[in-house]
């Protein structure tokens, strides 16, 4: 097997046991981006030198015999949202695509002292705005399952990438489900975190209250040592909880024995493909079967979810996205005749239709007149749902249901109805609403070979009980598929 | 009144707090640097950053709102205000919109030696844009982000003011309660403390008129011009039958117009709400307790002390309450002394002031200290020296850390107080002008501050002229 399709796990320990090196391993991932990168086109920028040069540097300090963290020579791609200090961030968007950061955000900082080797920037949708990454200013990013698919999205390259063995693991984002819709969709492990329990400082804002950052890996352990060199409280971030993290990766328990596990109703109803439901429910049975007590759940507010989810998201997007003016950094429009004609003319080519739909929207819903019918209710009903949440995990651990309704859908095919693309976030925005943890694991294939992904859902802070749970999974299914590219 | 009108005047006044450091960033607060040195990722909005508050400006803030009697909401949160501005680099400034930190309070002023009492709305902290810098050297404009996340105080008054007089008064008063704190360095030419002004005029009886709101007011007495000009302006409109309209207008002192910004229909919409990249603030009552034991006697309350239990006039009263410095100075000359306040404030309001003035400089930034000028006017009560040869001394100590005594001594300062001295110059001086004495003898009794100078002559001034005049008038009656 060649390295790249490896797991970063195996790979931790054969660059510990010096039987490969940084260089090799680095080497191997970039000859797989040559030769699929043109079918998958999951990275905006690739950063080849300066990771190889990484991967010597870190193979020189095992040969020192310094003590290395696991991830060490490990590579690793970032979603283009993430602020690399040096290195291009664009957002996908033409927007920033001259832009690049004085300064590192703060999981840069955190994997750069634990010596990755950073391959590069992966696509994503414009701002982190879709479902799909078709949303990119600068190339559609395809589902290594089948290319004539979309990876799913926002953060399509970062899952793609990982699938097609492009990086060894990934960092996403998910606002909305922006990390497990592509993790489902591309058939890999994908977590979006607790709210506050990775910092955001130097992720650029899409939706300030909904936005973490998160993990993408080929299996369980992969994501789990992602999430510990990530999560931890940052002074930068206010936002940022301050708590003391337990490593998951070293806790991890293999076992849902006495797993007392709901499975929401609400999330089971209209629109749910057969097979995928039927995917997700045959898992429930596997835990059932393996000692995990199954009960049904009522979560009533989840049909008012996606509403909330747009209002505040949209809200929050139009004011961070408001700094784009032209100003200062990024793209300015070339002729104009005053000040309003410079912010309008830059802003107008500057960005693409999704972004402005949404500034849009979230400039509507907060205008005077119209605050408290929309903004306002919303967040009315984020408290419902945040409550009605807390009440179930009084009466069980963990919640299972589908991540996306369906598995992926073909190039162009949502591009044009915004209202069909936004429903594929239907499962997903819940969760960011609520802040709470949860995880994209694989569980089968529909009848094309695509990738139908659980979702894993805790109470806050629970991240641990969503790795048990998910490794315990893998283990008993024998591990997750690669596509054949 | 004005012209049959009543006026009436509402302030929002914005002070820039004086912390080490800005409001959501660590970047030093720092007035007249070098332009965009005193920026950081998060100041200049860059992509991803975010802000972290400043406590010191929640406790700076929490300071003025029990200075001016304000309810401290233990509870509160920061919201965003949004618009497009080049100083603004993340097109919003973060504010409190809906439930500020101090509210419902009042402050007390003089106006003529009245008492007013006026309203205060709320106190609200926010943050500072930058600057845009215009020059014949370059088309177009370019923005300094020195300025962006300084933090401030909006002050919210009640529409209590009835004069541009009040209007003074009253921000005179926050400027001195500001000084007292040491939370704002008051320095109008900076642009510390700035103001926008809302003016109606309504005749007797009637409800309130339609207000206007006046910007860029950058002074104590731009603010007066400016409250006169637009109350005369709204007179002139309602006299000539017209309706004065709901509009924001720019002062343009150095012209001594305000000219229309925008009307109410242009009104923005700043689309304020819940900054999400902050916590809510919360402050419990000990941090507010203990804030409140921190505020010290304030200018009102020692304006009131000075003059019921010093004598002081209220002009000199108001004089020294005012400014922080002279009160300090004042209250360690006559706190544990026995000095007479009104010499004290004599020499505050007289040399010391005069020589601040033409230095542009506080008593504090000399080398004269309380206990220098209590030694002083100690000495003078004594006789030791006259008021003459104190303004002397008063001279040298106040660039010179020189002992008063030392100084007496080598300029031969001290008074001749010794009779048999003061007789044999008396002696001499009499025997020298017979006219004189004859004269008042005669009853020209004008003619006895004659010998009394000629006698302070011939001692070179030395001669203790109370004693002086008291052998004279003995000698002249023998």
């Amino acid at each position: 097997m060649e390295l790249y399709n490896l797991s970063g796990y195996e790979l931790s320990r054969m660059l510990k046991d010096k039987k490969i090196s940084s260089v090799e391993l680095t080497e191997s991932v970039f000859s797989r981006i040559d030769s699929v990168e043109d079918k998958i086109e999951a990275y905006v920028t690739l950063d080849k030198e300066n990771a190889l040069n990484k991967a010597k540097e870190v193979d020189d300090k095992r040969a020192e015999g310094k003590e290395l963290s696991k991830l060490a020579g490990i590579p690793i791609g970032i979603k283009d949202n993430i602020s690399t200090k040096g290195l291009l961030t664009t957002c996908s968007s033409k927007m920033l695509s001259n832009y690049v950061p004085p300064f590192n955000a703060t999981v840069m900082d955190k994997l750069d002292s634990m010596d990755i080797v950073v391959t590069g920037k992966l696509n994503m949708d414009e701002f982190a705005m879709g479902s799909s990454t078709e949303t990119s200013y600068f190339k559609k990013t395809k589902n290594p399952f089948d290319t004539t698919r979309i990876p799913g999205g926002s953060s399509g390259g970062s899952a793609a990438a990982v699938s097609a063995g492009e990086a060894v693991m990934a960092l996403g984002s998910d606002t909305g489900g922006s990390i497990r819709q592509p993790a489902s969709y591309c058939g890999v492990v994908g977590l979006k975190p607790t709210y506050g329990s990775v910092s955001r400082f130097g992720l650029v804002a899409f939706a300030s209250s909904l936005d973490q950052i998160g993990p993408i890996g080929k299996s369980v352990k992969d994501t789990a040592m992602l999430f510990d060199a990530i999560c931890g409280y940052d002074e930068k971030d206010a936002t940022s909880a301050d708590i003391s993290h337990k490593s998951c990766l070293s806790n991890l328990k293999a076992d849902v024995k006495g797993l007392k596990i709901g499975v929401p109703k609400e999330y089971f109803s209209k629109g749910i493909d057969d097979k995928v439901k039927a995917s997700v429910l045959d898992a429930v049975k596997l835990f059932e079967e393996n000692g995990a007590e199954v009960k049904e759940v009522s979560l009533p507010s989840t049909d008012y979810a996606l509403n909330a989810y747009y209002i505040i998201s949209s809200a929050e997007a139009s004011s961070n996205l408001a700094r784009y003016d032209g100003v200062k950094y990024g793209y300015r429009a070339k002729d104009y005749d005053g000040l309003i004609e410079m912010y309008e003319k830059t802003r107008s080519e500057g960005f693409g239709d999704e972004v402005k739909r949404r500034i849009m929207l979230g400039t509507f819903v907060l205008s005077s007149g119209f605050y408290d019918a929309y903004y306002k209710k919303a967040k009315l009903l984020q408290r419902r749902i945040s409550s009605e949440f807390s009440d179930v995990f009084s009466d069980v651990d963990i919640l299972c249901a589908p991540t996306v309704p369906t598995t992926a859908f073909k190039i162009g095919e949502n591009i044009g109805d915004p209202i069909k693309m936004y429903a594929t976030d239907v499962c997903t925005v819940t969760i960011n609403i609520a802040g709470l943890p949860a995880m994209s694991i694989p569980c089968g294939y529909d009848g094309n070979g695509l990738p139908i992904g659980i979702q894993l859902i805790a109470d806050k802070f629970n991240e641990q009980t969503l790795f048990n749970t998910a490794e315990c999974y893998e283990n008993l299914v024998g591990g997750f598929k690669s596509p054949n590219l | 009144m004005v012209e049959g009108y009543e006026v009436v005047i509402g302030l929002e006044t914005h002070a820039e707090l004086n912390t080490e450091s800005k409001i959501y960033c660590s970047c030093k607060n720092q007035f007249g640097l070098e332009v965009n040195t005193q920026v950081c990722p998060v100041c200049m909005g860059m992509p991803g950053a975010l802000p972290t508050l400043n406590e010191k400006v929640v406790d700076y803030a929490i300071k003025m709102g029990h200075a001016l009697n304000c309810t401290i909401n233990p509870v509160c949160k920061q919201d965003r205000k949004n618009y497009f501005y080049p100083d603004l680099p993340k097109a919003y400034q973060i504010s409190q919109a809906e439930v500020p930190l101090c509210q419902n309070g009042y402050v007390d002023i003089y106006v003529d030696g009245e008492e007013k009492r006026i309203g205060i709305t709320r106190i609200h902290i926010e943050e500072d844009a930058g600057k845009l810098l215009h020059s014949d050297k370059f088309s177009g404009s370019l923005v300094d982000l020195n300025r962006c996340g300084v933090p401030l105080i909006e002050i919210v008054s009640e529409p209590d003011m009835r004069s541009s007089s009040e209007a003074k008064a009253y921000l005179e008063t926050l400027k001195s309660i500001l000084q007292y704190l040491g939370i704002c360095d008051c320095k109008m030419q900076e642009g510390s403390i700035r103001c926008d002004v809302n003016v109606s005029v309504h005749k007797p009886g009637e409800p309130f008129g339609t207000r206007s709101e006046m910007k860029n007011v950058n002074s104590f007495s731009a603010a007066v011009r400016g409250i006169d000009y637009e109350v005369n302006r709204q007179i002139e409109i309602l006299k000539a039958g017209g309706k004065v309209e709901q509009e924001t207008r720019r002062w343009d002192d150095q012209k001594g117009i305000s000219v229309s910004m925008r009307s109410k229909e242009d009104a923005q919409d700043y689309r304020y709400f819940p900054e999400p990249d902050l916590l809510t603030i919360v402050v419990d009552k000990e941090r507010i307790d203990a804030l409140k034991a921190e505020i010290p006697e304030l200018p009102n309350k020692k304006l009131i002390r000075y003059i019921k239990e010093y004598g002081l006039s209220l002009k000199e009263a108001t004089a020294i309450s005012e400014n922080v410095d002279k009160a300090g100075f004042f209250d360690e000359c006559v706190n544990n002394s026995n000095v007479s306040p009104k010499s004290v404030c004599n020499w505050l309001l007289g040399d010391i002031a005069k020589y601040e003035n033409a230095n542009n400089i506080s008593v504090r930034d000399t080398l004269l200290t309380p206990s220098k000028l209590v030694e002083l006017i100690k000495i003078i009560d004594s006789g030791k020296i006259s008021n003459a040869a104190g303004k002397t001394v008063f001279d040298i100590i106040i660039t010179k850390d020189e002992s008063i005594s030392d100084i007496i001594e080598s300029k031969s300062l001290a008074q001749i107080s010794d009779a048999s001295a003061l007789e044999s110059i008396a002696d001499e001086v009499l025997s020298q002008n017979e006219k004189s004495v004859n004269d008042y003898k005669n009853g020209k009794t004008n003619a006895l501050g004659f010998l009394v100078g000629q006698c302070m002559k011939a001692s070179k001034g030395k001669a203790n002229p109370s004693i002086m005049k008291e052998i004279i008038v003995k000698k002249l009656s023998e």
